[in-house]
């Protein structure tokens, strides 16, 4: 099928979707639709620091999705980045607390270097059982990310300041130890560096190394990569611990790179949601800042809905699971043409 | 003694919840489909029945209690079947990746269950905390009489109706699954699609009812939590979701046959609750003892993929689709 035809099906269903967005939005506040998108586009970009902020949550996707698609590609249900993205956050956490008195780089050394393989280590399990034994990874992952939470909130009561509040609190709030640095005054610019590091490095990754081209063989079939001689358990097993560090990294970003304190809604459900964003993108590292993209203005956009109709913000949510509905259906007709019976008929005579 | 009953009792209240998700959960993965979106069904499930009660208990002057149930119960079977639908829908007529579509239900119905649950009041111009006290009693009554019997009383009859309806679904289910023809049908379906077709059996309509039947089922857990288990009120802090989780790995728990869900949810139940009862420990140390429940499903994962045993796998085909044409 050509581009121009794959854009358009997938830009009418995004119409389709906002239209049917905007009718339950209207059904709800009674405010008008269009008036609706404008205010969700100026809670996005209305000011330089919602701007800012929108920009943040889209690479902060993106990272995730982008640690996520190597493990997707070989179809290895990996729905654990959340809790791979926690324990690389729990991990940055304790850096900052304990080794406040190293020097800068060393320490963001040792953060960047430890968060990695905090989250290798918790993807590398379920890859070990599943390249063994056959483990089904789906539920595997999903267990472990209900043990990261609970690890988090182990971590949080023991780490908790001020005494008693169950929280966290911003670490390291005066001397800013183990911060992301500002560059040119701003503050989340090296946020983009890395991830778009990491973005192009994927891209590459998966499209002109062996390693990828291993990855995407067992993907279609394992059999297969099994006759050309490719070591499938060793394919997984490395490969989950390149989605697994990623997806650390993606917690060490957002401890150290944007909240700067760690709770159990440190990854925020971004685990799940970066998975469609890495599905949807069809693996294409670039392709998935688009769609995070889209996914943040949603979710802000929604969020500014929320305050000015002084409803809850989890109307964002809502929008965002019907969208994704539309973009999930509309694949169905970019992989296959519709030929009605009679129509059919027509063309055999 | 007197602990062990309240854990056991605390344990029932638990497991309900989950053990609806959970049957609903495996009917839908004996027709070969994986829905990742049972707590997003969950979800719609209860806000669904609490919406349909509220504007009722709002409306009339003296709520009949037994409507009230009623009215819970449709709702939340109509919601959740029709969340069921829309993943049937995408993943057997349009095809879309199982996996992903039941993740995108999962947080479409957060969404809608925490945007309503936390603006009901707001859009219906009332201002108190939203609450339903009529039905959340009906839900809650008890025999009376018979809870009144000392210990035996209290562990046995001190519910209310759902946790006696969840077991009668649970034996149901399993009378249906393994005695009836439609139940084999749809087991053949879930194990090989292409021989079920072969043998005349409608897969597509196999898979359609199964998930809307087992999506509606899985509502009631949601159902169960809003009405008795937080008491008729709502609450956005994201635990029917962590249920709903807890559910599916309920389905791999019992390795995929309903009747262990008797047992095996309240098991889950006790794993759970467990830390509130082993003395001598700090708030930070009882965080690592609600891992129990995930580390017990790891750990049966891990056992039941070693064993390899043929009775206790997963459907065949779960998780592929299928399309006739296709080989």
């Amino acid at each position: 099928m050509p581009l121009p035809k794959r854009i358009g099906i997938r830009g009418i269903a995004i119409v389709l979707s906002l239209i049917v967005s905007a009718i339950v939005i209207f059904a709800i506040t009674k405010y008008n639709p269009i008036v609706v998108y404008e205010v969700m586009f100026e809670g996005a970009f209305g000011t330089k620091t919602r701007c800012w902020s929108t920009i943040k949550e889209t690479l902060m996707l993106t990272c995730i999705a982008v640690g996520l698609s190597p493990a997707f590609k070989m179809r290895f249900w990996n729905i654990g980045a959340e809790g791979q993205i926690l324990v690389g956050g729990i991990v940055t956490a304790g850096c900052m607390i304990y080794l406040k008195n190293l020097p800068t780089p060393l320490l963001f050394l040792v953060m960047f270097v430890t968060s990695a393989l905090a989250g290798a280590v918790w993807a590398l399990f379920p890859a070990i059982f599943k390249a063994k034994w056959n483990t089904n990874e789906t539920l595997f992952t999903l267990m472990m990310n209900y043990v990261a939470i609970q690890l988090t909130s182990f971590f949080v009561s023991k780490w908790e300041n001020p005494f008693g509040s169950n929280t966290v609190g911003i670490i390291n709030q005066n001397g800013r130890e183990g911060w992301f640095p500002s560059i040119f005054g701003q503050q989340y610019l090296l946020n983009v560096f890395i991830v778009l590091i990491l973005t192009v490095f994927m891209f590459i990754y998966l499209k002109y190394t062996i390693h990828g081209y291993e990855i995407s063989v067992v993907g279609e079939s394992e059999n297969t990569a099994r006759y050309a001689g490719i070591n499938v358990k060793k394919v997984i097993i490395r490969t989950m611990l390149l989605s697994g560090a990623i997806c650390g990294m993606a917690g060490f970003i957002a401890v150290s790179g944007a909240s700067h304190t760690i709770s159990t809604s440190t990854a925020g459900g971004r685990g799940f949601t970066a998975i469609i964003v890495a599905w949807l993108a069809k693996f294409n590292s670039f392709t998935m800042i688009l769609i995070s993209l889209l996914l943040a203005f949603l979710e802000s956009g929604a969020g500014e809905i929320a305050s000015k109709c002084k409803l809850n913000d989890y109307a964002s949510e809502m929008v965002i699971g019907i969208i994704l509905f539309f973009i999930l259906g509309s694949e169905f007709f970019v992989n296959y043409r519709l030929i009605f019976r009679k129509k059919a008929a027509k063309e055999e005579k | 003694m007197q602990s062990l009953i309240t854990l056991f009792q605390a344990a029932v209240f638990f497991g309900t919840v989950i053990m609806f998700g959970c049957i609903g959960e495996i009917i839908t993965e004996k027709s070969g489909n994986l829905n990742l979106g049972v707590p997003g069904i969950m979800y719609l499930g209860g806000i669904a029945s609490l919406a349909g009660v509220f504007i009722y208990e709002g409306k009339v002057e003296n709520p009949n209690p037994i409507v009230c149930v009623v009215i819970a119960l449709i709702c939340s079977f109509v919601a959740s079947a029709l969340g069921g639908l829309i993943y049937a829908f995408l993943t057997i007529t349009l095809r879309a990746n199982q996996n992903v579509t039941g993740l995108t239900l999962t947080i479409f119905g957060s969404g809608v269950a925490n945007f309503f649950g936390g603006s009901l009041n707001t859009l219906a111009g009332r201002f108190e905390q939203i609450s339903v006290p009529v039905t959340s009693a009906a839900f809650r009554a008890v025999i009376p009489g018979l809870s009144g019997l000392g210990a035996i009383g209290k562990i046995f009859f001190s519910y209310g109706f759902m946790v006696y309806f969840a077991i009668i679904v649970a034996i149901l289910t399993h009378y249906f699954m393994n005695h009836t023809r439609r139940g084999l049908n749809l087991r053949a379906v879930g194990e090989s699609p292409a021989t079920a077709d072969a043998a005349g059996i409608n897969v597509i309509r196999n898979k359609y009812i199964a998930i809307c039947l087992g999506a509606g089922v899985s509502g009631f857990g949601g159902v169960y939590y809003v009405m008795d288990y937080i008491k008729g009120t709502w609450a956005n802090d994201g635990s029917i979701e962590k249920l709903g989780w807890l559910a599916v790995a309920l389905v791999i728990f019992t390795t995929w046959k309903s009747k262990n869900t008797i047992w095996g949810a309240y098991l889950f139940g006790i794993l759970y609750w467990m830390y509130l009862y082993i003395p001598g420990q700090t708030r930070s140390s009882q965080e690592i003892f609600k891992m129990l429940p995930y580390l017990v499903t790891l750990i049966v994962l891990i056992i039941v993929s070693l064993k390899n045993s043929k009775e206790k796998q997963p459907p065949a085909s779960l998780g592929q689709a299928y399309f006739r044409e296709e080989r």
